[in-house]
């Protein structure tokens, strides 16, 4: 049996949980799917629209906003009841916060970020996507998925019986007091809107050099964003930043200029419509994802570039 | 405040990768190595919170001999004191080896606040921070980007994704794991790296039961998943080419 733990904040599911019930799926397990929550009714009732064994809703005031000892605390009494040969989630920043705890107090061993299931294992990206190893492991264990590995459209639908769990959760228990999620200021840039997008990465080397890409992107007619080092650095603003911690911009072009392409990145980007990179390395995974790429130095190459536009 | 901070060495950005023989690491012999980007700012907030609170901050590092050289820079930056579990194996290891290697020598330190970086530049599980609070019996959060102490308590601004954050309220002693950016990073000045000299370095026994729960069966370049024209020749030539794919192929222009 693999149990898929649902995401959802405020009633509304992540698709990302789509993703993961597609990938318990395609292994042909049985599958179950837990809600965790307080008044999870309506989300346990969109999961139950898969072709799963059942849903299980643990349904408790403690666990109405998200901590991580409340999460594992519930998980773990789950698991101990249900017994799954493998626990599955999608690798999202909350999973991140409470999934290695969880293993770690089921004493199972834990992969993060796969990427494809294969045999027994995982593939999973390393070195910041540029090598990707076959990861084998022991036993029971726990399973992230990276957000896009596997469609959602590819989720075998169905009818899932709806069960509550008969977990009760000691809300002594819980360290973490979170606050409600809030936004900064209102983003001044919505990139999501820009037809082409020049962006920059760490290849820009220093502040000044920022100029050049804002030349390349004005002989383009794009907007200028940047990878999160360059935000980071305070070389560009904060709301310029694409990625998972920043914008997710599909734009009709995106160029992108010293970007190696970790996946953080390339999560914000990768539904562009035209891909181009310019990179020194060639084994940058970002010619991965690229429709026309050009190895070579960026400070030979963006000059060039806005010559030829000319 | 007695603060401990978790870093790692890895190999650099910079260096060409190349997988081993057997297909299971790197070929790192020849390699060279810095400090792993997101623990340099979980260092850095440890300075600056010892600088606000007083205190002590202690590196500690799981890794081989080789790792001594992000030690010493760690503690050129300001760290008042270093643990060294050394280990060969610990080069290779997975998150809870690692985290295991870790708990092992800060069990007996007391520490009111472990910081780690969020992730490593090489393996890049993301687990070692968490799972080491789990094996201190310590609270956690994650992906943090602001921190304020008060008495016993923590008040944290952690990072959710798309543009949302939260703050949340832990005791000490309590765990983070620190989300690159939070501050400017400080280097080292010739002065600090002077005192770093005089500075401890404790070497710890890695734990003889090696908890690896995971290994590599095969490591590899990821195939393309898409067909990327790889366009050649001068940067004069070469931008020609792309303009006129996009002009008239692509039409994103």
């Amino acid at each position: 049996v693999i149990l898929v733990v649902a995401e959802h904040r405020d009633g509304r599911l992540n698709r990302a949980t789509l993703e993961t019930i597609a990938a318990a799926q395609s292994t042909g397990d049985s599958l179950k799917i837990a809600v965790l929550g307080s008044g999870v009714d309506a989300v346990a009732a969109e999961v139950a629209r898969a072709d799963a064994a059942e849903v299980i809703a643990i349904d408790d005031p403690a666990l109405k906003d998200y901590t991580a000892d409340g999460f594992v605390l519930a998980l773990a009494a789950l698991v101990a009841a249900e017994a799954p040969e493998r626990v599955f989630l999608p690798h999202t920043y909350q999973t991140r916060d409470f999934a290695p705890a969880l293993a770690a107090r089921l004493q199972r061993p834990i992969v993060t970020d796969g990427i494809a299931i294969k045999g027994g294992g995982y593939v999973r990206p390393m070195f910041q996507g540029k090598l990707q190893a076959d990861v084998a492991v022991d036993g029971p264990h726990v399973a992230t998925f990276q957000i896009g590995a596997f469609r959602a459209d590819a989720m075998k639908a169905g009818s899932a019986p709806v069960r509550k769990a008969a977990v009760t959760i000691d809300a002594a228990k819980i360290r973490q007091k979170p606050e409600a999620p809030f936004k900064e200021a209102k983003q001044a840039v919505d990139l999501s809107q820009a037809e082409r997008i020049v962006a920059v990465g760490r290849g820009i080397k220093d502040q000044t050099n920022v100029e050049l890409a804002r030349k390349l992107a004005q002989a383009m007619g794009a907007e200028l964003a940047a990878s999160r080092p360059i935000c980071d650095a305070g070389w560009l603003p904060m709301d310029r930043q694409i990625g998972s911690s920043g914008q997710t911009v599909a734009p009709k072009l995106y160029v992108a200029l010293g970007i190696s392409g970790a996946i953080q990145h390339l999560v914000g980007m990768k539904g562009s419509r035209t891909i181009v990179a310019i990179n020194k390395d060639a084994e940058a995974p970002i010619f991965e994802i690229a429709d026309y790429g050009i190895v070579g130095d960026l400070f030979d190459i963006v000059p060039a570039l806005i010559e030829a536009l000319k | 405040m007695k603060i401990a901070v978790c870093i790692k060495q890895v190999v650099t950005r910079e260096w060409q990768l190349r997988v081993n023989d057997q297909k299971t690491w790197i070929r790192d012999q020849d390699a060279s190595f810095e400090l792993n980007e997101p623990d340099a700012y979980a260092l850095e907030e440890a300075l600056r919170l010892k600088e606000q609170h007083g205190g002590e901050v202690i590196v500690c590092c799981a890794g081989p001999a080789r790792a001594t050289q992000v030690v010493r820079e760690a503690l050129a930056r300001g760290a008042d004191r270093a643990i060294h579990v050394e280990s060969d194996a610990l080069a290779t290891a997975d998150a809870a080896a690692v985290a295991g290697a870790l708990a092992g020598a800060l069990r007996d330190e007391q520490v009111d606040l472990v910081l780690t970086g969020l992730q490593s530049d090489d393996q890049g599980f993301g687990q070692v921070g968490v799972l080491l609070a789990e094996a201190l019996g310590m609270p956690h959060a994650t992906i943090i980007m602001a921190i304020e102490k008060s008495e016993g308590s923590l008040r944290v601004k952690r990072e959710l994704e798309g543009g949302w954050f939260q703050w949340v309220t832990l005791p000490m002693p309590a765990l983070l794991t620190i989300q690159s950016g939070i501050n400017q990073l400080r280097y080292a000045t010739l002065k600090g790296i002077m005192a770093a000299k005089k500075k401890e370095i404790k070497k710890a026994a890695a734990p003889a039961a090696s908890p690896n729960g995971t290994r590599i069966t095969s490591l590899y370049f990821p195939e393309k998943g898409k067909q990327t024209e790889l366009i050649t020749g001068t940067p004069a030539e070469a931008a020609r080419t792309l303009v006129a794919r996009l002009r008239d192929d692509a039409r994103a222009l």
